[in-house]
């Protein structure tokens, strides 16, 4: 007779984790499988630095409060409204107490980084950045007496009136290829490392993407909830993708391979041409939609195009600028039509307006009339060497995923919730978030959804 | 490119994490790195020297091996601050004993304490050596007072004149882009983050040593091994003054303050090295430069065979073993001071000097 577990979490990130802890915490005993490796456990959240959490008033690390209100406002600006409301209230409402909640389970903050834009009032850091942070939930999971197995690729979920009995691994777990659990909590991220089915949307465009996590977050879990009659939410074109280094490795390549220099020079395309607003809005409410913007465009591919006297404006890069001494002498290491890069700069810089140049909110430096105009930020680019990045969508996480309710429950296609079945993470993340993004939503919806996916999986299992 | 293949290395990953900062919160070392966009060869020299070997920003890097990015922050520090003491030794031509320390310094050891051994057969005769010496003076009865304390004070100033010129060298090296001297707010900061090794503790939760589990016990061992020397020191100071400025004679009584001073550190000259030895033969081999562990077991050794040797001397002075462990203990310090600039020893001087640095930039920094 094979074992059985009061609650099985599939994935091993933020989510998951929070929900093997909030159930093993509820008296449930876990098991946790993570498809990953060891080194490469916990799925995107290795790669995440902070988290962003409502809070009434500054705290140690929080220069100002972030009230449940303007987190609301944020959050409808950047989706444009496509957002579940109660869910989305719910859940920032829950955000504040998991402030406090995600440190009693060993996590610590910081102060937000050196050199990063704007977020010192909204976002809280991990102090050692996401893996540190997985690191402190994977050593309070296991004190717990969560137990955790790697390399645990689940082939199949037993799923009948939805309703979940077990599930089945590729290679057997203490001789057991099939493990039997009263709830299940699905935390097994998106589909953004599987280029094949991101190809049924984008065709072969995607190729092009370059994967920010790990080779792991292939959606297989997600899948095969969608195909047992699980509800499905959010757009599958819809992601979260940002401008990264051109140079960067297919997958895994993280933080490092970003760039945030845009909003101190011009973007192009292969045909050196401008297509959109550089500078629309502020950074860190505008870096998440410039992996869409670069995939609109021919090839993939895009330049951030700037001038010597910005380059201490945003972090080091990993990779250096291409530098040229002439506009013409960049385009020939650029590949692009030196004539063409020459027009769209001396364009450019005819239109910019006289102004006070200030990063840190909206200013009146601002092109007229070119199309697209450069709204705020715009500073003739001419004092050589003219520099560039080159840039290509990085896929962070997709947005297709198993809608749920306030109890993180799974919602079958027929309308019912399911039994057992809760979700939370990115699997679950289009319920929040239908396009668009905000630093730090990402672990938010984790953290929240997981600490109550897990509450209620171990609340069902113990009835 | 740099001089080394180590400090094109150490670029490469200053590049690395100077792009992610995630470890910032975690100790000096990525906050002086932040203060800079490119590194010179004394850049990477200093941030080698201000790294402690926590271990913690690799256990919580997402670029560490198997990652193809290969970050490994603290092996590579700890190979760059190892051969930074060879690159600033004074004189330069005694830099090849960094080479294979652990050979040169159990040699030093070995011949030194033999010195003493022999010295005392062959000036003494077999009653005196093996004789049962009380009361003050005793000592002196194997080694005249002004021999001694000429021989001890010549290797010691040698020892001290190495030093400085090593870490002077160091000090220019690393001096740009404040220069200049060091103050006295940056000095007492620096005293305080050293004393209490502000920086070896994994940002708060602890060092890593075998696994990934902050469990690390060095800096307890490293306090015992740090603050027992210290205070052989002062009972070393202190014997000196009771010799020079009372007129009275070692050795004193157990009650005494050298003998108290004496006895503490030699107690955490003998657990704090065995805890540190422990610890480095289970450290996990990708935080390990184990082409150093002969210069790190053999600095550790000394002080260990410093401190047993002392005790030993305590318990059985009143004994005929008296003559034979004397030879031995001073043997041991004598190889322990000549050997100083030499070996594992100048860590402290120069991780000091890059403190009192980190402290000069801090300030200069929220000064500006």
């Amino acid at each position: 007779m094979s074992s059985k577990y009061d609650v099985l979490v599939i994935g091993g990130g933020n989510a998951a984790l929070c929900a093997a802890i909030s159930a093993r915490r509820g008296g449930a005993s876990v098991l946790v499988l993570e498809g990953a490796p060891k080194f490469y456990r916990g799925g995107n959240t290795r790669h995440t630095r902070n988290m962003r959490c409502a809070h009434d008033a500054a705290t140690e690390i929080l220069t100002g409060p972030y009230t449940e209100e303007e987190f609301w406002e944020d959050l409808l600006r950047v989706t444009g409204g496509q957002t579940d409301e109660v869910l989305a209230r719910h859940m920032i409402r829950e955000s504040k107490d998991i402030l406090n909640w995600i440190v009693e389970q060993g996590v610590r903050w910081q102060p937000s980084l050196g050199g990063t834009l704007s977020l010192g009032r909204t976002n809280s850091f991990f102090l050692g950045g996401g893996r540190a942070m997985l690191n402190a939930l994977y050593l309070t999971a296991e004190n717990l007496g969560v137990e955790v197995e790697y390399d645990a690729e689940v082939t199949d979920l037993v799923i009948e009136d939805g309703m979940f009995l077990a599930a089945r691994l590729k290679r057997p777990i203490n001789g057991e290829t099939e493990i039997r659990a009263t709830s299940l909590v699905a935390a097994a991220g998106g589909f953004e490392a599987n280029i094949e089915w991101l190809k049924q949307y984008w065709g072969e465009a995607a190729d092009n993407f370059l994967i920010r996590g790990t080779p792991y977050n292939r959606g297989s879990i997600l899948k095969m909830l969608l195909a047992k009659g699980v509800q499905e939410v959010g757009d599958p074109t819809q992601c979260h993708a940002v401008a990264i280094d051109a140079r960067a490795p297919k997958f895994d390549g993280g933080i490092i391979t970003r760039h945030d220099s845009v909003v101190f020079g011009i973007v192009v395309n292969k045909h050196s041409q401008r297509f959109y607003d550089e500078g629309e809005d502020i950074w860190p409410k505008r870096y998440a939609i410039w992996g869409r913007l670069v995939a609109a465009q021919p090839d993939q591919i895009a330049y951030i195009i700037f001038d010597s006297t910005v380059v201490t404006s945003f972090m080091p890069t990993l990779f250096p600028p291409i530098a040229g001494q002439t506009i013409a002498e960049l385009a020939g290491k650029l590949e692009l039509d030196p004539a063409a890069l020459e027009r769209t700069l001396t364009e450019f810089n005819a239109a910019v307006q006289p102004g006070t140049f200030d990063h840190t909110i909206l200013d009146d430096c601002r092109t007229e009339g070119i199309t697209p105009q450069k709204t705020h930020w715009a500073r003739r680019i001419e004092t050589p060497p003219y520099l560039a990045y080159p840039v290509r969508p990085g896929i962070t996480f997709t947005y297709l995923g198993t809608r749920v309710n306030k109890e993180a429950r799974l919602l079958m296609a027929d309308g019912k919730s399911s039994a057992n079945m809760f979700a939370a993470g990115e699997i679950m993340a289009g319920n929040v978030l239908g396009k668009g993004y905000a630093a730090g939503m990402g672990m938010t919806i984790g953290s929240v959804f997981g600490r109550i996916a897990g509450r209620e999986a171990a609340r069902h299992a113990k009835n | 490119m740099h001089g080394t293949q180590i400090l094109d290395e150490a670029d490469r990953l200053m590049t690395v994490c100077n792009s992610c900062r995630y470890c910032e919160g975690l100790c000096a070392v990525f906050p002086a790195m932040e203060m800079r966009r490119a590194f010179s060869d004394g850049d990477l020299n200093y941030l080698a020297n201000l790294c402690h070997s926590c271990g913690a920003c690799y256990v919580d890097c997402q670029f560490s091996p198997p990652h193809e990015f290969n970050v490994n922050v603290p092996k590579t520090l700890a190979v760059a601050r190892a051969e930074s003491y060879a690159a600033y030794a004074w004189p330069l031509a005694l830099s090849g004993a960094f080479a294979r320390n652990g050979l040169v310094i159990s040699i030093v050891a070995a011949l030194s304490m033999a010195a003493f051994i022999l010295g005392f057969a062959a000036l003494n005769d077999r009653n005196v050596l093996f004789g049962v010496h009380t009361g003050p003076g005793a000592f002196y009865k194997l080694m005249p007072h002004n021999a001694m304390a000429a021989l001890f004070s010549a290797a010691f100033l040698f020892a001290i004149l190495a030093l400085v010129m090593s870490v002077r060298a160091f000090w220019r090296d690393i001096g740009t882009p404040i220069g200049g001297r060091a103050d006295g707010g940056s000095i007492f900061q620096a005293m305080r983050d050293a004393g209490e090794l502000r920086y070896l503790h994994g940002g708060g939760v602890g060092c890593y040593n075998e696994d990934d589990k902050p469990t690390d016990r060095r800096k307890l061992y490293h306090h015992l091994t740090f603050y027992g020397f210290l205070l052989c020191f002062a009972a070393t100071s202190v014997a000196t003054l009771y010799h020079y400025l009372l007129g009275r004679e070692a050795p004193y009584p157990w009650w005494d303050l050298p003998v108290v001073l004496g006895t503490l550190g030699g107690i955490g000259l003998i657990v704090g090295p065995i805890g540190l030895f422990i610890a480095k033969s289970r450290r996990a081999p990708e935080l390990l430069d184990e082409n150093r562990y002969g210069m790190d077991v053999g600095f550790i050794a000394m002080l260990f065979l410093t401190g047993v040797t002392g005790m030993l001397l305590l318990l059985l002075r009143e004994t005929s073993a008296m003559g034979p462990l004397l030879a031995l203990h001073l043997g041991a310090v004598f190889a322990l001071f000549i050997t100083m600039p030499y070996g594992k020893f100048v860590h402290g001087i120069y991780r000091f000097a890059a403190l009192v640095r980190y402290a000069q930039e801090r300030r200069s920094e929220a000064g500006s």
